[in-house]
């Protein structure tokens, strides 16, 4: 666990900073491969930028929308620096607008331009993964197990180091793929591993959000995708049968 | 071979749906019981001596919301977050929430973070770590950090580096309140 470098009076936040070097890796990779998959590498890159423009503006205006009564108090907090006032949600929807809009206005196709953006998302998800080894959060089970990790007071499973193995497992499968016949089945292929991997790891778990019964959401979400992956994957087969 | 290839999204789904409730948070693991500097887990409980010559510990104020913030005079962001946390802190103590500003001082003098103190003009408890006890407990890498507390003494939510937005110590503690029975 590693949340802060400091590098003599410079105290860097190093989950942050893994995060952004994820985006970085992932927009190059992204752009590199584009033309595999029908795609221009400038209309990526661009769609990447604006929308992480987007994601930026659209977390910090819903944190506010949120909480209208605090940042009337302090108006000058819109402009802080603190990551804390960021709403996520809110930041995924501004981002899909933008995309949508975006993709809308320079005519992309759906399927291909997923595909173009797998790389981007597959190094994304594996920057999360170690950024949350870095902070501690999303810490694992108590376990007696060799290779267990001394965290948060307990010996505990390493459960951020197994997603973040699995995230380098489903980058390095998509970088070494073949680009597909149908357009958005690398997308839908990335979708598929990266929701079986939540689905089975997420059991190591033990700050994840949960129903009373403790049912974990992210296991619950997951194998949604996976269900949603699958039924997708169906309706060409189906198409032609009816055909 | 066929029919397998048909059944196989099935029997993926079924074995998922079967891995959920197989695999659930134990009630007892969910409720993190021992005390450690993450969100989730019990503060970790200290008894320091203020700027009044008062020994004051953490557990005696549980059932109050508190913001523990480790801090240093010669910490420029430690600095530029006091008046907002002084502005949030006059807001809201009358409704029982605290602010335990524990001076670093293993790292720092406490003549200069007595007179930065007194010269902000700052009400709330100053406290002073001379043997990084505190920071050792709360895992200190940077300053500041901030500590929300919930009245029932667990973290609620661990803010490292600064300065604090009022805004976000407004929603904070706004949240710390509504948890108070």
């Amino acid at each position: 666990m590693l949340p802060i470098l400091n590098l003599g009076p410079l105290a860097l936040p190093v989950p942050g900073l893994l995060v952004l070097a994820a985006y970085w890796i992932g927009a190059s990779l992204a752009e590199r491969r584009a033309e595999r998959y029908q795609s221009q590498p400038e209309v990526i890159g661009n769609l990447l930028y604006y929308a992480l423009m987007a994601s930026i503006l659209g977390a910090r205006l819903g944190y506010a929308l949120r909480y209208p009564a605090a940042f009337v108090a302090s108006p000058a907090s819109l402009l802080s620096l603190n990551l804390n006032l960021l709403d996520v949600w809110s930041g995924l929807a501004a981002a899909l607008l933008f995309g949508l809009a975006y993709g809308q206005r320079k005519g992309l196709q759906t399927g291909t331009t997923l595909d173009a953006l797998t790389p981007f998302l597959a190094s994304l998800a594996l920057g999360l993964a170690l950024s949350q080894l870095a902070s501690g959060a999303a810490y694992g089970l108590p376990s007696d197990l060799p290779w267990a990790i001394e965290l948060w007071g307990a010996s505990r499973q390493p459960s951020q180091a197994y997603d973040a193995i699995a995230g380098a497992l489903i980058l390095g499968a998509i970088l070494r793929g073949r680009a597909t016949k149908q357009p958005g089945q690398t997308f839908m292929n990335f979708v598929l591993l990266t929701a079986s991997a939540h689905l089975l790891l997420g059991a190591f778990d033990a700050a994840a959000a949960t129903l009373p019964n403790g049912w974990r959401l992210n296991q619950i979400g997951a194998w949604f995708a996976i269900a949603a992956v699958l039924w997708l994957q169906r309706q060409p087969a189906r198409t032609k049968q009816v055909e | 071979m066929h029919s397998l290839q048909r059944l196989a999204p099935t029997i993926l789904l079924l074995l998922g749906a079967l891995w959920i409730p197989l695999s659930a948070l134990e009630p007892q693991a969910a409720s993190e019981a021992q005390a450690a500097p993450f969100a989730g887990f019990y503060a970790p409980d200290f008894s320091l001596e203020s700027a009044d010559d008062e020994l004051i510990s953490l557990s005696d104020l549980r059932g109050q919301p508190v913001l523990v913030n480790l801090w240093a005079s010669w910490c420029g962001p430690c600095r530029a977050e006091m008046p907002a946390m002084q502005r949030v802190y006059e807001r809201y103590q009358d409704q029982g929430f605290v602010i335990l500003a524990v001076n670093a001082t293993n790292q720092d003098s406490r003549a200069e973070a007595t007179a930065f103190y007194n010269e902000l003009g700052l009400s709330y408890p100053l406290l002073f770590d001379a043997d990084g006890v505190v920071s050792n407990a709360y895992q200190l890498r940077a300053l500041p950090s901030s500590f929300f507390i919930l009245p029932d003494g667990r973290i609620q939510e661990v803010v490292i580096g600064g300065p604090m937005a009022e805004a976000l110590l407004i929603i904070r503690v706004e949240a710390l309140l509504s948890e108070v029975p």
